[in-house]
């Protein structure tokens, strides 16, 4: 079956997979009626689906170089769309955006805005050009494009620094995902899930990770579409999407009638509230007064956006169209896969703010008695594992608005309990996280080594070295990448989202003006490539290091925080690229060839299939 | 003008063009977020509904339509190959 016809046969060996899922589902569905314990049917979640990833993996084992690390270069424009769209969507995206949603409001919606409009950048100036270029990674082309081992060298720290940080954040979430559903401690559910992780790409790189992401995409639209159409239908909403308009409106003359009171830090702190949890103090859909806050919410979006279009394990997964034309059109396609995420999330957080702060509506618990919503069992096991908070500020022994606290994923995590939806949605919740959070860390283990293996180890050090040997460095990197992210994620150094942010910042730092000079500005040079990877990237993380609430914490300048760094470090890059480039001689008549046919959709690819 | 520089030129404005509708979607829209709120669609405020859904949906609009204007670029220039390296 995976012979020959395995790209015409696509469609179908999907679709039927999808059909094996949804029968996978109901059969969950009969036992949990039949009186199978929910703990169970969490663990029967997980276990299934990451062993079908491993069969994918298994299956689609490879010895070839370009199969190794371009998928052969032959996925599907659709195709290459879903797995664009789960490689994209992470942990974070899957679990904590509807919760930062429902906690920031409006203002936080500008990383909703960033990470799609991103991928308009991705495929004007991007990705069709680098398809042309026919690289293998990102510093592939920075290395060819601007000559020299130099440039390639800096290119790959900029992507190692980048993806490193993102890669932890999805260890930990898949860890905790695992740790949850499996009912095992969190430090062993790092390393379960690394082990996952590790079965999907370790045998076939890029052409395993291809096919496990179109799976995973699969697994976790529906099972995050799911639970917003049933809570949406509960109230009457056939397509929730459409129909929200009231219950917005609804809330806002909630947070009018509870009143948005913001608690002191001392208040917070000497009630003993844990860590990461918030409470809800942010309009939900009114715009914030004043140009400072339309400036925080515009540099949020442009630092995603830019982001997006420098991160390299988006950049590579548009290397494995079949032509220029296929690339371009695969962006969109991405971009309409992660659409469907993204436009559900501000739904999702929407009904369950309704769903606890509604009098109306049975499940409510603001303005209730603190005795009666403590009895409520969700609030127990939620509270029990330190994800939920209740402190009497005034103590009225009433649920003020500002005195319940949440931990933001418990939005996803919990919402379906919340609502009364059978169990079986919980664990189906719970394999798309961990489908979410694995498919991120596969695309950016496999990129960070792929990139060390044929950048560093076979362009830089042993240009000689066989196929053989240079697909066995790329697998021991690939284990070696993947066990020390574990043992960071396994420390718990930061919460998941500022280190995804950080990721973005680094990235657009350091390569997005080298890499879209590189094809839209002939008079670009080595020199002013490696001034501008070297200088934004250092200008950047000197800012971040500076505003880091964990570092030296100064007053951020101009409001550009550590969530924000990118806009410095991108910058400064710029301006010492088009100084330096300026000031040293033009790039070779070679090179500026190079550049031309680069423009140029149809022909050979710049650089040879096997190279 | 050979053939590769008007079929460069013509990319390069109908990248400015992509980029141009991108900005409005992605900035001036939510640099009068304030007023933009004012109004509504489907019942839920402006502001909020461009930034949860409307603007996410001009994207995927815009790009497919600019990849379907480039694909047409490309052909009239005799750039409209499908595979390049086998």
């Amino acid at each position: 079956m995976f012979k020959g016809g395995f790209i015409q046969n696509l469609p179908k060996i999907y679709g039927l997979y999808t059909g094996g899922f949804i029968v996978f589902i109901l059969l969950m569905a009969i036992l949990e009626s039949a009186g199978v314990s929910a703990a169970n049917i969490g663990i029967m979640f997980v276990a299934f689906t990451v062993c079908i990833y491993a069969l994918i993996g298994y299956l689609s084992r490879t010895i070839q170089v370009d199969a190794y690390y371009v998928a052969g270069r032959q996925v599907p424009t659709v195709f290459n769309g879903m797995a664009t769209a789960a490689d994209w969507m992470s942990g974070a995206s899957f679990v904590a955006m509807a919760g930062g949603i429902y906690f920031g409001g409006y203002t936080y919606m500008a990383f909703l805005v960033g990470w799609t409009g991103g991928y308009v950048l991705v495929s004007t100036l991007l990705a069709p050009y680098l398809r042309k270029f026919g690289c293998y990674t990102v510093p592939d082309f920075i290395g060819t494009r601007y000559g020299g081992t130099l440039p390639r060298f800096c290119a790959t720290l900029v992507l190692v620094l980048a993806s490193f940080t993102y890669v932890t954040a999805q260890i930990n979430a898949t860890g905790t995902i695992a740790s949850r559903a499996l009912q095992i401690p969190f430090e062993l559910g790092v390393w379960v899930g690394l082990i996952s992780i590790l079965l999907c790409s370790m045998l076939g790189g890029m052409r395993a990770v291809t096919w496990t992401q179109v799976a995973q995409y699969i697994v976790l639209i529906i099972a995050y579409l799911i639970p917003i159409f049933w809570m949406g239908n509960k109230l009457g909403n056939i397509f929730p999407h459409l129909m929200l308009g009231d219950e917005v409106q609804r809330l806002a003359a909630l947070e009018a009638e509870y009143g948005l009171i913001k608690n002191s830090a001392a208040d917070i702190k000497s009630a003993g509230v844990p860590g990461g949890l918030k409470y809800i103090s942010n309009p939900h859909s009114a715009v914030p007064a004043g140009g400072m806050a339309v400036w925080k919410y515009l540099s949020l979006a442009i630092c995603m956006m830019v982001g997006t279009a420098s991160l390299p394990h988006i950049l590579m997964r548009y290397f494995t169209t079949p032509s220029v034309k296929s690339a371009r059109k695969s962006v969109a396609w991405s971009l309409f896969f992660i659409f469907l995420l993204y436009f559900s999330a501000p739904m999702l957080a929407t009904l369950s703010k309704l769903q606890l702060m509604d009098p109306n509506l049975p499940t409510a618990i603001i303005g209730k008695s603190i005795a009666e919503v403590q009895g409520i069992p969700w609030v127990q096991n939620w509270m029990a594992v330190k994800q939920v908070f209740i402190a009497d500020f005034n103590g009225d022994g009433i649920l003020q608005l500002n005195e319940w606290f949440m931990r933001g994923d418990v939005v996803v995590l919990a919402t379906p309990e919340v609502a009364g939806l059978p169990y079986v949605i919980s664990g189906l919740v719970a394999a798309g996280g961990m489908a979410a959070a694995m498919s991120t860390a596969d695309g950016l283990v496999l990129a960070i080594s792929n990139c060390l293996s044929h950048d560093i180890y076979y362009k830089i050090i042993d240009p000689k070295a066989d196929v053989r040997k240079r697909l066995i460095v790329a697998r021991v990197l690939l284990v070696v990448i993947g066990a020390l992210g574990a043992y960071i994620a396994s420390m718990r150094l930061t919460g998941i989202l500022g280190a995804v942010a950080w990721a973005f910042d680094f990235a657009m730092s350091g390569l997005f003006f080298p890499l879209v000079l590189g094809v839209w500005w002939k008079r670009a040079n080595t020199a002013g490539a490696v001034a501008g990877i070297l200088g934004g990237l250092t200008a950047g993380t000197a800012y971040l290091i500076y505003v880091g609430p964990k570092f030296m914490a100064n007053t951020p300048w101009l409001g550009i925080d550590h969530l924000r760094f990118g806009i410095i470090g991108a910058s400064v890059s710029l301006v010492a690229m088009v100084v330096v480039s300026l000031m040293t001689k033009e790039p070779s008549a070679a090179t500026q060839k190079m550049v031309d046919d680069v423009r140029v959709p149809s022909g050979r690819a710049i650089l040879g299939k096997q190279h | 003008m050979s053939n590769k520089e008007a079929h460069w030129t013509k990319t390069r404005n109908h990248m400015w063009v992509t980029l141009a509708i991108w900005f409005f979607f992605s900035i001036v829209i939510f640099m009068f977020g304030e007023s933009v709120n004012q109004g509504s669609f489907l019942g839920y405020p402006l502001a909020y509904y461009m930034s949860a859904q409307g603007s996410l949906l001009a994207f995927v609009i815009l790009i497919f339509w600019f990849a379907n204007k480039q694909e047409k670029i490309d052909d009239e220039h005799g750039y409209g190959g499908e595979r390049e390296d086998d």
